[in-house]
């Protein structure tokens, strides 16, 4: 489903600096995958490069049949129709109302009219916030305003959902909610990629946890795992 | 059409940017149609007087009316003659009373001339041509004289060409200037709109999605601008003429159409040229 393939990003004008080195790993459909590792690690990059807003230096991502190598530039907006992509700062339209940035997603997209409103409505159900589908992002909290964007997320069925920091700037009962909102998509089939500094919330858990490092992955849980078996200690 | 709605939402949204915008196309349109109503002006007024460029051929005495006759069926073949009149010597007299009013008793026999006088068809008025047609009725074995004025003819041409280069310099010049002022505009509008073009882009929307809206919105106020600035052109018209005191004429319905469609044109290719080159850079 999503495959990253000895992918290196090399900015030239950041002095050759390496965001990333020799990525290799996999995600298959409906896993949840945590992103872990310090600032400037390189895990924003592997989750623009998901969607197609950074191209690989050297290797190759592979996405719902895309290849990075040889997707036109026609192509991306069609990969991101399939994406469910979320920010820790929302993104949200504040001239908007919560339904009308959800509705944002599907209009772009051409779908019919008359589809909207009821999509829309099950997105906002999903996410907690029928009952605040006409407020503005100002008039919410963090909390809800990130339910907002996670809702547009959804909207159009993404297959997975890649989220950079959701829950950084918010506070921990905010957090837990909506992490275990991201548990709720999970568990209805969606995939999540999941980048974030928390690590109380990733030890929780028992996901699987991909761990950065100067670009370059130092920890793949599901390796440990295999090795452990190996070992036996499992 | 949801490019429409929400071109006019982002009217709605900044109407002191879009306002601006309007007033500043408004306003490089009105320079441009200033300068056009001159030219339009200048053009028919020169119409007018080439309407009266004339060949006169005066007959020598005593030639009969039927060789005069002859003549004038001659000369009517020629390609670039509109009409030859016979002028008899009392009409002669009779126009020369006339145009001299109260010394029309000055002239008591007919001592004027006759002449054919010959109009040319339009299109056919500039120098060379008469002097050519000038030059073949001097082969005439009866024409004494010609008159036609080659001095006045020239340089009335030449007013006419300076005046037709000026216009277009000065036209392509301020046509330049709105196109680069909407373009302004427009890259104002994308700027501050570039958070809302970037979630776009991230839900999927394609780059075609994202400009119509910028080219319609371009177009609007174009068309506005256009509006605005025929109307502002036709008061400073109406206030000029007091001091005038002459009959100026304003542009007929397909000019002012071609106008503002002109104003659209120039919005459109200005938020062209501006949302491609702001879209490769948010």
């Amino acid at each position: 489903m999503l495959r990253f393939d000895n992918v290196s990003k090399i900015y030239p004008r950041a002095g050759d600096h390496a965001a990333l080195r020799n990525v290799t790993f996999r995600v298959g459909k409906g896993e949840f995958v945590f992103l872990t590792g310090p600032s400037g690690a390189g895990k924003s990059t592997i989750l623009k490069m998901i969607y197609m807003d950074e191209r690989p230096t050297s290797g190759e991502v592979r996405i719902s049949g895309y290849s990075s190598n040889d997707i036109r530039q026609s192509d991306i907006p069609k990969l991101r129709r399939r994406l469910g992509i979320v920010f820790q700062d929302f993104r949200l339209l504040e001239d908007r109302t919560a339904e009308q940035n959800v509705a944002f997603a599907l209009e772009v997209t051409g779908a019919p009219r008359a589809s909207i409103p009821g999509k829309v409505a099950r997105a906002l159900t999903q996410v907690g916030l029928a009952s605040k589908s006409t407020a503005y992002p100002k008039e919410l909290s963090g909390g809800e305003q990130q339910r907002v964007a996670f809702a547009r997320a959804l909207v159009n069925d993404p297959f997975v959902l890649v989220a950079d920091e959701p829950t950084g700037n918010l506070d921990e009962r905010a957090t837990r909610g909506i992490f275990q909102l991201l548990r709720e998509i999970n568990a209805s089939g969606t995939a999540v990629l999941m980048a974030t500094h928390n690590l109380e919330l990733v030890r929780s858990s028992d996901y699987r946890t991909l761990e950065l490092n100067h670009g370059e992955i130092v920890f793949d849980s599901a390796d440990a795992a295999i090795s452990l078996a190996a070992n036996g200690d499992l | 059409m949801p490019s429409f709605r929400t071109a006019f939402i982002a009217f709605k949204r900044a109407p002191l940017l879009s306002a601006l915008s309007v007033t500043t196309i408004a306003f490089s349109l009105f320079a441009f149609g200033l300068f056009g109503l001159v030219a339009l002006n200048i053009r028919n007024a020169l119409e007018r007087i080439e309407e009266r460029v004339e060949i006169r051929a005066f007959v020598a005495d005593g030639t009969s009316i039927e060789d005069i006759t002859a003549a004038a069926d001659q000369i009517k073949k020629y390609p670039e003659v509109l009409r030859v009149d016979i002028v008899t010597q009392q009409e002669a007299l009779a126009r020369a009373k006339k145009e001299l009013g109260e010394f029309s008793d000055v002239f008591e026999s007919a001592f004027l001339p006759a002449s054919l006088d010959v109009k040319l068809k339009e299109g056919q008025r500039d120098p060379k041509t008469v002097q050519r047609v000038a030059d073949e009725m001097q082969t005439l074995p009866f024409v004494d004289d010609i008159r036609f004025g080659e001095e006045w003819i020239a340089q009335l041409y030449r007013l006419r060409n300076i005046a037709g280069v000026a216009g277009a310099a000065l036209g392509l010049a301020f046509a330049a200037v709105a196109v680069i002022i909407i373009g302004a505009t427009i890259r104002m509008a994308v700027l501050a709109r570039s958070r809302e073009i970037s979630i776009m882009r991230l839900v999927g929307a394609t780059d075609g999605f994202i400009r119509r809206p910028f080219l319609i919105e371009g177009a609007i106020k174009g068309i506005l601008g256009g509006i605005l600035a025929l109307l502002l052109t036709y008061l400073a018209m109406r206030s000029l003429q007091q001091y005038l005191h002459f009959e100026t004429a304003f542009f007929d319905q397909r000019l002012a159409t071609i106008g503002i469609l002109f104003g659209a044109l120039m919005g459109l290719l200005g938020s062209a040229v501006s949302v491609g080159r702001h879209l490769r850079k948010i």
